[in-house]
């Protein structure tokens, strides 16, 4: 068994990839070397050193056998975080190679493939969970400030969402969780890494004076646009778990 | 801005507003522009539900409760004794905006009780649209409600602006029209939704021909009708909606449930129950008509005017049809693969392709998504299978009910368990 470490980003992985490849390695597992504690001393570790020639090597490849959308859905099962996901992703690359002209990820019979869908499905919900579920709160500066804390790594999948949308507000969204987040400054909607963990104390006295009011409107509309006749609460935790109200609103 | 009495007028207007089922913010097509707010996708957003379990996509509000018109099973009629309230125009864009704004919706839903006449009130509901339009560089989802009787110069101008046009037919027999809201006729509905898919499809012929045409109605229409006001049978119901769909091109018919809020004596009283049920068996059948490739005429016929309450429409399609089955998993077509109960869309697709792999056995059915309690019974799988056996069986429909409970059996009942 040789295990090959790299460092944590996708293309480290698609790097690692390749070296299973070019080294003809038979038995591997592949691990994120943050996450990676050795149990078994006598293994054999190869340390991946992330390149993007190789990367996009691999990409191109993928591209010819299972088209853009194939590459989408397994960069998701990356971003699911799931722990089986690198071991996952190698086993569809290598079905991928094997059989190049069949889109092998539509073979749902296979155990594999059939994670990779439901686990693409599951990300795909979050993803437009977040799409739907992020409130922006106007901040004295301007800024439209969302805080959020998905399950999954979404934040790579929405950027787009919410850079189509609002092009004429400052906005941030920002992932408690995983300390990362998105900023559009009227320009440029890129990511941003703080050193530390953005400092939220006080975080509603910096509200911009309008914005309680909105909420309330808000939570008010919320309340009035039930039809209490109707109350089925299954249906609407079912439609809202327990987990996002945090986000909401309306829901504090 | 005057929060307060704002809050007061929200609080009016979108309570009187909730009856309307139509929310959804699908179909948009409006791309945002540089530096402009908003944009709309193809398969729209429900940002949050409220407790009764439905989508809130839109602000839906009225613009007033004032209305002229005394329709019975309305909450706004002129002579129900309520608080009455008006946004002005700046007030429901400024709300529109603002909301949008930190993404609580995905538009406006604007709709109003009919006061002075249809184009004054025609008019300012286009007024709202415009303005988000034109000066607030709005590109979300917009849906106006059409009045009827409003003229074809303001409809040409709603569509526009907005995305979507909907005028509600209420009540699905012309007879229960009569009955109900006897100062309203169905001629005066019609006209405006007649003049908008004419609109249309003039829109998509010059579509061919130029690339910059203005969008107009880019959404299409839908409309509602309301169930069990009256005495109509879902056999009626179903027909109207599927002459609808085919000669007015409409994108959806909703059904309203009736919620008894209003004594009166031609109506249902106060103490009867929503019929939530059979609302979710009138929209399951809808699916079957707009997905499954269904007739209106296979789902119900004079014999059996109503929709069966214990069982799906597409298992009770197949128990009267039991001479189509069983169907080869293999071999059968994308189409018949759809009519087997306890198949969706989705896993219909994904046999479709997985089946090109490989033989198809139950488990990788069952993987697949399929309701199996269901789907077994129809299905031949080229390994063979032992519940087939069950098909010619005369107590069959009893065993498919005892095996699969309705998920809504005890959700939609409002009888209060005791333990």
């Amino acid at each position: 068994m040789i295990t090959l470490l790299y460092d944590g980003s996708f293309d480290g992985l698609l790097t690692a990839v390749f070296e299973v490849f070019e080294y003809r390695y038979k038995d591997v597992e592949i691990f994120n070397r943050e996450r990676f504690h050795q149990e078994n001393i006598f293994a054999e570790i190869h340390e991946v050193i992330t390149q993007n020639d190789k990367a996009e090597r691999v990409l191109s490849k993928l591209e010819q056998n299972i088209g853009k959308s194939g590459i989408n859905q397994l960069l998701k099962v990356f971003l699911s975080e799931d722990p089986e996901s690198e071991q996952i992703i190698l086993s569809a690359i290598k079905q991928s190679i094997q059989h190049p002209v069949e889109n092998i990820l539509q073979n749902y019979a296979d155990n594999d493939i059939l994670k990779i869908s439901k686990i693409c499905k599951s990300v795909d919900r979050e993803r437009h969970r977040m799409t739907a579920f992020v409130r922006f709160e106007k901040m004295q500066d301007g800024v439209f400030f969302a805080k959020i804390d998905p399950d999954f790594n979404v934040i790579p999948l929405i950027r787009k969402h919410f850079k189509d949308r609002y092009q004429d507000q400052k906005w941030m969204i920002y992932d408690l969780r995983r300390n990362y987040g998105i900023l559009y400054d009227l320009e440029n909607c890129d990511f941003f890494y703080p050193d530390e963990k953005l400092n939220l104390d006080q975080y509603q006295q910096k509200f911009h004076e309008e914005e309680a009011q909105y909420q309330k409107l808000w939570q008010r509309y919320f309340t009035k646009t039930n039809i209490v006749e109707r109350k089925n609460l299954k249906l609407h935790i079912q439609h809202v778990p327990r987990r996002y109200w945090k986000y909401l609103t309306e829901k504090s | 801005m005057n929060f307060d009495r704002l809050k007061e007028k929200l609080e009016i207007l979108a309570d009187a507003a909730k009856y309307d089922v139509s929310c959804s913010s699908s179909g948009g097509t409006r791309k945002n522009k540089k530096g402009a707010l908003g944009d709309s996708s193809i398969s729209g957003i429900c940002h949050t539900y409220t407790e009764d379990g439905r989508c809130v996509s839109l602000l839906k509000v009225l613009l007033t409760n004032h209305c002229i018109y005394d329709c019975a099973y309305c909450v706004s009629r002129s002579s129900n004794d309520i608080k009455r309230a008006a946004f002005t125009v700046e007030e429901v864009v400024d709300l529109t905006i603002n909301f949008y704004r930190r993404n609580y919706i995905e538009g406006l839903f604007l709709s109003s009780g009919i006061f002075k006449n249809a184009d004054t009130t025609m008019e300012r509901l286009v007024r709202v649209a415009k303005k988000l339009r034109l000066e607030e560089n709005f590109n979300g989802y917009i849906h106006l409600k059409s009045i009827p009787g409003a003229s074809d110069e303001l409809m040409q101008e709603a569509a526009l602006y907005a995305d979507r046009l909907s005028i509600n037919l209420e009540i699905p027999t012309e007879s229960g029209l009569k009955l109900l809201a006897p100062e309203k006729n169905r001629a005066d509905m019609i006209s405006p939704m007649r003049y908008i898919q004419n609109g249309i499809s003039l829109y998509n012929d010059e579509k061919k021909i130029f690339r910059n045409v203005p969008k107009f109605a880019p959404a299409g229409q839908s409309t509602q009708m309301i169930v069990g006001a009256t005495n109509e049978n879902d056999l009626q119901i179903i027909k109207v909606a599927d002459h609808f769909y085919k000669n007015f091109n409409l994108k959806r018919v909703y059904y309203s449930g009736y919620v008894p809020v209003l004594e009166d004596k031609r109506l249902p009283s106060l103490t009867t129950e929503v019929p939530m049920l059979r609302e979710n068996r009138l929209y399951q059948s809808d699916w079957l008509m707009r997905f499954y490739g269904f007739k209106a005429e296979e789902i119900l016929d004079p014999n059996i005017p109503f929709l069966d309450l214990e069982i799906d429409p597409k298992l009770s399609w197949a128990l009267r049809n039991l001479n189509q089955f069983p169907i080869n998993l293999q071999t059968a077509d994308y189409r018949m693969i759809l009519r087997i109960p306890g198949i969706g869309v989705k896993t219909a697709k994904k046999i479709v392709h997985a089946r090109r792999f490989q033989v198809l056995n139950i488990d990788h059915l069952k993987k697949l998504g399929a309701a199996v309690n269901r789907a077994k019974y129809f299905i031949d799988f080229d390994a063979g299978n032992m519940y087939l056996r069950y098909l010619t069986d005369k107590n069959f429909r009893k065993l498919l009910i005892g095996g699969s409970s309705s998920k809504f059996q005890n959700q939609f009942s409002q009888q209060l368990t005791l333990f």
